[in-house]
């Protein structure tokens, strides 16, 4: 058929996308590149299913969050995954109060936020457990609705929206380990 | 009522609008007389800003570009 969209012209329109979102899963941007190329790989395997895909964004989604599944499992590297405790409620709006960090600051919490440019929230999002990482990124940073999320990562809306919940309680705690960490909040107590 | 400990773990929830009817009307029962569970409130937006605010740094710089390109006109090329 001569109006047949080539591979190119299909995917290249995603590429920007595909490659933050690998980024932000990932932590690291050489692995974000090879978790792209490992996806324009499935999804050129499958073109013809991405050419009639009524969302291909969607279904590249799907399949980069897959790609960045199957290296987790490989990689098994994730040893911040354990270091975080996510049993014992932690509060950072609290913690803030209670820490004090910024004394003459009175925007607390959203000058502690401002700490946080892209690169060191993805630092921060590196720590979380993968699952609960990849809900978290397709819910607030892309804006997909949690049955959207149980179709991308092929599990049920009960576990997204578990994912989401653990997720966020290890986030205020990773952004809290990082900021001091990275002496970003010096003088707040151990 | 619900105590803060239950409030807080419904706040995310609650800006998703995943709470059923009922835990919804109890939260913001709570909401409507805890000043600390309201700051909780607005820091989880604050937080939810941020972590969206990420997508408008979505780029890939150009030479990845170059390298994901040839990598396509390569899979292109090996029909």
């Amino acid at each position: 058929m001569g109006d047949t969209v080539s591979f190119e012209g299909l995917v290249g329109p995603h590429l920007d996308y595909m490659y933050a979102f690998a980024h932000k899963l990932v932590g690291d941007r050489e692995a974000a590149e090879d978790v792209v190329q490992d996806a324009l790989l499935r999804a050129y395997r499958g073109m013809d299913k991405l050419r009639n895909h009524e969302r291909p964004r969607f279904w590249l989604t799907k399949i980069v969050s897959s790609v960045c599944m199957d290296r987790f499992r490989r990689e098994r590297r994730r040893e911040h995954d354990v270091s975080i405790d996510d049993k014992h409620q932690f509060s950072l709006f609290d913690t803030l109060v209670e820490e004090d960090p910024f004394p003459y600051s009175d925007r607390l919490h959203l000058d502690f936020l401002d700490l946080f440019d892209d690169e060191r929230l993805i630092a921060a999002l590196g720590r979380l457990h993968p699952a609960h990482r990849t809900a978290l990124v397709l819910a607030y940073v892309y804006g997909f609705k949690a049955r959207e999320i149980a179709e991308l990562t092929n599990t049920t809306v009960g576990t997204v929206l578990s994912r989401l919940q653990r997720g966020r309680g290890q986030l205020e705690r990773a952004l809290w380990d990082c900021a001091r960490e990275r002496g970003l909040v010096e003088g707040a107590g151990s | 009522m619900i105590d803060c400990k239950a409030a807080v773990q419904r706040l995310w929830g609650y800006l998703d609008r995943n709470l059923e009817q009922a835990g919804e009307e109890e939260l913001e029962q709570h909401l409507g007389l805890c000043r600390h569970c309201c700051g909780e409130l607005e820091f989880a937006k604050q937080i939810r800003d941020r972590l969206a605010a990420g997508v408008a740094a979505d780029k890939v710089e150009p030479p990845v570009r170059e390298r994901l390109e040839e990598f396509i006109r390569g899979l292109e090329g090996s029909r």
